[in-house]
């Protein structure tokens, strides 16, 4: 293991920046220059981490004891890199996006907003770099707290209640992880994330295995959008697109899903999992997700619910893909987080540009819309595209990845119903494109023109990240694979 | 039963006088009664440790020059009546602040019937 | 200093207090407004002294400081180990920080008798230091009567109320303290000695007889009271309601933890040798007492609507939390219990001075009543208090998290698992009612032409100094508890096994 600072760092260079930006607030452009420093400061470093960390190395940031016995640890392992360059990435691309987004709709409180945003990707960052599930549990926390001002960024009744449901659920999960965390270092002996499993068959009788299990699919599940844990996730859509965008679709959901891959892979391991019927549990549980947020979908006409509950299907698609418990599945899954995160991403970008540009936030009025914004809707149709997986777009490639998984684990089922909630997908994304370029535009949208470079370029360049991890998608596919290997196969990652 | 009584006659009064403060506390309604009420019951501790302290056919502990061997058992321990003089000190330094409290209550609300009191409140 | 003069630092201490006590009442007659910088200037040099006690401590070891020169167990004995002389700093700190907190609001609220308050005031402080610092059975008996009869007297001035709430705290604190008196009496029928070390090496011979275990019973239930554990807690709420801001923010933190820090000594010094394994009965019972005091407590304490109230209820809940670290009895029990009597001296001291702050900006504490424009003239008391308030829920990198881990961690070793289930609902539930107050603070629009009366803006330097020095104070705590750890705690548990 190599000692560098570089994972502390990158973790603090975020954290850093909220009292500078609490102090820059008089000067919008300073508080700004704070937010896009750190972004590109995390970036850069985050980066760096790429050449040194292997399936042999792991970089860590050396030990804190924050509770006796156990430390605060940041280690960077592949599969924290592989979330962390996610994070890091649309992070910087968001800054942009968002910076445009709260000047555009002349937002209050802006300052809160950026210095919150910046504790959620530190916090981010740090679970992302956790060593041990002490470390896991403290950043989740801070996580949750983080996000909650942005939640009820707006103050309106609505954005209160939906901030209050939002922590009800979160503190919900916080606590179940807490009694999970505990158990676990009690059964175990040691909190470690270890490839392959700290705990074994054996260590704990089935049904209290099994209760743990529950637990932490409680804990991680609300995070994740497992249904039925998913209700604050349409309710947080009443913060502003960027929030969404990056919270809701990046960060706060994909913390989740990494905390099921750290669980499955690294705290209960497949041969536990398979030996006392946990893989079942979580693929029921996600398969049944995955249809049912696809059905209600359909039926959302507020375009931001509609993404809302792609969403938490789509989450499901990796747990369905981790839970099958074959080195294809798990990889798949893996791939799907970044795959889903820049296609969504773009969706949601996409979504706040027009509400900002034409204040337009139904799906039924978005008749002719492509004619005065192609380039926002071309974006929209890509991610469209890839999340219903179709090729060029990068969807297509997580997706024939887990159908393979579920061929390699012996099951149809899966694969059948990736295929049907393809369709439903589908079915709620290209009417919406279909309307925005064949159907003739409602009063003044014409004369309206595109949404401002600061929204589009972004917009772009998310879309272009979809089309490019389609014809390139060696670094995280590489890194996915690996990660699968070892949790298969023991040893390092 | 007689002889029960006979022989600890001393720890029976005290029983009583304790149930007797107790019901003073509990029962009565009236500030003041209850005050006494709790008088006699930190009385009742402290006749208990004197009564404890009681040795029969002994004498103050003071060696008379000469004697000995000294033997114990003609001495009474002092230590109890000592401890017991704090604890007189602390239960009247009690009643004092229990008073000044009641004349604070009589000027804030004219009665020391708690039953009246409840109502103002 | 002079390191002799170190080895008297323990008594040193109570006497600078009790000494003080006494001289301010003579400098108040002279001057009235020469009460508070007295007193703040005896707990002052107190603190000092006790720092420079707890270094010589940990330098060269614990100390068995002979009160007269008369030997142990004859004397009387104080133990200045690491542990009781780091409470003595911690007791004298919190203590100095309040004092100076009351400079402005103690003439606001009580005007005309400042000077009995700080003088009172000072001999609680030093009844507090004598709990925590004394070996000695019935010695501990005399101080904590100190503090009780000086808690009624401070908590008797106040409100109209505050005269009646006193008086029941009063009858109810007699009663306990007659209770460990008779408990005490018959544990010296039995074991002749009053000395707390002699007396857990007595205890082994005569632990079966029915004396020795009646008494043990009254000493453990009037400690109880004194300490308002579940269900013997009925006179706090009130109590702490009505007294006035700064006598509620001095005894709240530490009135009640000093009682549990001895039944914790009690418990782990005199009763473990004696009882050890067999005391689990006893332990699981006082754990589960914990355990309904946190639930109901903050069930109770969420139906509130004014603040010190809440705060009150919400300190019965915090005494269940100790506890249930001392019914565990284990050393992650222990550990826990005694980083939660610090934290929380932190914590409520903080939140009730912060009321303080709040009374006397915006003239209520009636939550209902708060709205956003007491965040935005008061920005940096609401900060603090949502530091506190975080710390309370038990949210990292506070102090409050880290005290829980450690009694959780208990839990699970021992397996109780309803005691872990009523610690993480507790988080839950604090959660409640604090997030509805930080929505009133920092959400709910302030009405047009609010309440009438002139924006005092941020309380005075004197007043919101102390507030934000707990704020920090517990921030470093939690992130130093390991050191706390370590340093304070290691040396006496080795003690206790």
């Amino acid at each position: 293991m190599i000692e560098s600072l570089v994972p502390f760092a990158a973790v603090m260079a975020p954290l850093a920046a909220i009292p500078l930006i609490a102090a820059s607030s008089r000067w919008p452009n300073i508080r700004e220059l704070w937010t896009l420093l750190a972004a590109f400061a995390a970036f850069f470093l985050v980066i760096s981490l790429i050449p040194s960390v292997d399936a042999d190395t792991l970089v860590g940031s050396g030990r804190f004891f924050i509770v006796e016995g156990v430390p605060l640890e940041l280690k960077v392992d592949q599969t924290g890199l592989f979330f962390g360059l996610i994070a890091s990435t649309l992070w910087l691309v968001t800054c942009f996006y968002s910076i445009g987004y709260v000047r555009e709709h002349r937002e209050k409180h802006q300052t809160r907003y950026f210095a919150a945003f910046a504790a959620c990707i530190g916090s981010t960052l740090g679970i992302a770099f956790s060593a041990n599930l002490v470390t896991f549990l403290v950043f989740y926390e801070m996580l949750s707290l983080a996000t909650y001002p942005l939640v009820i960024h707006s103050e309106s009744p609505k954005a209160i209640r939906s901030g209050r449901k939002y922590l009800t659920y979160a503190l919900t999960a916080g606590i179940a992880l807490i009694a999970a965390v505990l158990w676990t270092g009690n059964a175990a002996g040691t909190y470690e994330f270890t490839a392959g499993g700290i705990l074994e068959p054996g260590m704990l009788s089935p049904s209290a295995m099994r209760l743990l299990f529950l637990l932490f699919i409680v804990a991680v599940g609300v995070k994740a959008g497992l249904m039925p844990l998913h209700g604050w996730l349409p309710a947080a859509m009443v913060a502003p697109t960027p929030v969404s965008a990056l919270l809701h679709a990046v960060a706060v959901v994909k913390s989740g899903v990494f905390g099921v891959i750290r669980v499955v892979g690294f705290v209960f391991g497949p041969e536990t999992m398979a030996a006392y019927g946990l893989d079942t549990m979580l693929i029921v549980v996600s398969g049944t997700t995955i249809l049912l947020a696809s059905c209600i979908a359909l039926r959302q006409d507020n375009l931001k619910a509609r993404l809302a509950y792609s969403t938490v299907g789509h989450l499901s698609y990796i747990v369905l893909g981790i839970a099958l418990l074959s080195k294809s599945g798990f990889a798949g899954g893996m791939l799907h987080m970044v795959n889903h995160a820049t296609m969504k991403i773009t969706l949601f970008f996409c979504a706040g540009a027009i509400m900002v540009h034409l204040h337009k936030d139904r799906v039924s009025q978005l008749d002719g819309i492509g004619r005065a914004m192609p380039w926002t809707m071309g974006a929209f149709a890509i991610g469209s595209l890839g999340l219903a997986g179709v090729p060029p777009v990068n969807g297509f490639l997580s997706k024939w990845l887990l159908c393979e998984g579920s061929l390699e684990a012996g099951l149809n089922l899966p694969m059948v119903i990736l295929l049907t909630s393809g369709l439903l997908n589908a079915a709620y994304f290209f009417p919406i494109v279909y309307r925005a370029f064949f159907r003739a535009p409602a009063e003044g949208v014409a004369e309206k023109g595109e949404a401002p470079p600061m929204l589009v370029v972004p917009i772009c360049i998310v879309a272009g990240f979809s089309l490019l991890l389609f014809f390139w998608p060696d670094l995280f596919l590489g890194l996915a694979r690996d990660v699968a290997s070892a949790v298969f196969g023991g040893g390092q990652a | 039963m007689i002889d029960f009584f006979a022989e600890h006659y001393s720890h029976v009064c005290i029983v009583v006088l304790i149930g007797v403060g107790f019901f003073g506390m509990v029962g009565k309604r009236n500030l003041v009664k209850k005050l006494i009420g709790m008088s006699v019951l930190q009385s009742a501790i402290i006749l208990f440790w004197l009564v404890a302290a009681f040795k029969e056919d002994a004498t103050i502990p003071i060696v008379k020059d000469g004697v000995s061997p000294i033997v114990p058992e003609e001495y009474v321990n002092p230590l109890p009546h000592a401890l017991m003089l704090t604890a007189i000190v602390v239960a009247v330094v009690t009643s004092g602040v229990a008073i000044a409290l009641l004349v604070k209550i009589y000027r804030n609300y004219g009665t020391l019937e708690e039953d009246q009191i409840l109502e103002q409140l | 200093m002079r390191p002799d003069l170190l080895n008297h630092a323990p008594i040193l201490i109570i006497l600078l207090f009790l000494g003080g006590a006494m001289v301010a009442v003579l400098a108040g007659l002279l001057q009235r407004r020469l009460a508070q910088p007295w007193a703040v200037g005896i707990t002052g040099s107190a603190t000092l002294l006790s720092l420079f006690g707890l270094a010589r401590v940990l330098q060269e070891g614990a100390l068995r400081y002979q009160l007269g020169g008369w030997r142990a167990p004859i004397g009387i004995e104080l133990i200045y180990d690491p542990l009781s002389a780091f409470l003595v700093v911690v007791i004298c700190a919190v203590s100095l920080l309040v004092l100076i907190h009351g400079r402005r609001i103690v003439p606001e609220e009580i005007p005309g008798r400042e000077v009995p308050f700080f003088a009172v005031a000072l001999m609680l402080i030093g009844g507090l230091c004598g709990i925590v610092l004394t070996g000695d059975l019935f010695n501990l008996y005399v101080f904590i009567e100190i503090v009780s009869l000086s808690s009624y007297a401070l908590l008797g001035i106040g409100t109209k109320r505050s005269p009646l709430s006193a008086f029941r705290y009063l009858v109810m604190g007699t009663t306990a303290g007659s209770f460990y008196l008779l408990g005490l009496a018959l544990i010296f029928m039995r074991t002749g000695t009053l000395n707390m070390t002699d007396l857990a090496e007595i205890l082994p011979f005569v632990s079966g007889q029915v004396p020795v275990l009646v008494g043990l019973a009254f000493i453990l239930v009037g400690l109880s009271l004194k300490a308002a554990i579940f269900p013997l807690h009925g006179w706090l709420p009130d109590a702490y309601t009505d007294g006035c801001s700064t006598a509620t923010a001095l005894i709240a933190p530490l009135g009640t933890k000093t009682a549990l820090y001895a039944i914790l000594r009690f418990v782990f010094f005199v009763l473990a040798p004696a009882y050890g394994a067999g005391a689990a009965p006893i332990g699981t019972i006082v754990a589960y007492a914990g355990a309904a005091a946190i639930v109901w407590g903050s069930f109770m304490a969420m139906s509130q609507k004014e603040l010190k109230r809440m705060l009150a209820y919400s300190s019965v809940a915090q005494v269940g939390y100790i506890a249930l670290g001392i019914g565990l009895g284990s050393r992650y029990g222990l550990i826990g219990a005694v980083l939660h009597i610090l934290n929380h001296a932190c914590m409520k001291a903080c939140l009730f001075l912060v009321t303080g702050n709040l009374r006397r900006n915006v003239g209520h504490s009636y939550l209902p009543n708060l709205d956003a424009s007491v965040r935005r003239e008061m920005p940096w008391s609401m900060a603090a208090f949502c530091v506190a308030a975080i710390s309370m829920i038990g949210l990292p990198p506070t102090a409050g998290f880290f005290s829980k881990w450690y009694l959780a961690l208990g839990t699970v070793e021992a397996g109780q698992w309803p005691l872990l289930v009523a610690l993480l609902v507790s988080t839950l539930l604090n959660g409640v009612y604090f997030f509805r107050i930080f929505e009133q603070v920092y959400l709910k629009p302030a009405r047009e032409g609010a309440s009438g009366r002139e924006a005092r803006g941020e309380a005075p330097l004197s007043m919101l100094v102390p507030t934000l020095i707990f704020a920090v104070l517990l921030l470093i705590l939690g992130i130093g508890n390991v050191y706390i750890v370590t340093t304070f705690l290691e040396p006496i548990w080795a003690g206790v096994l």
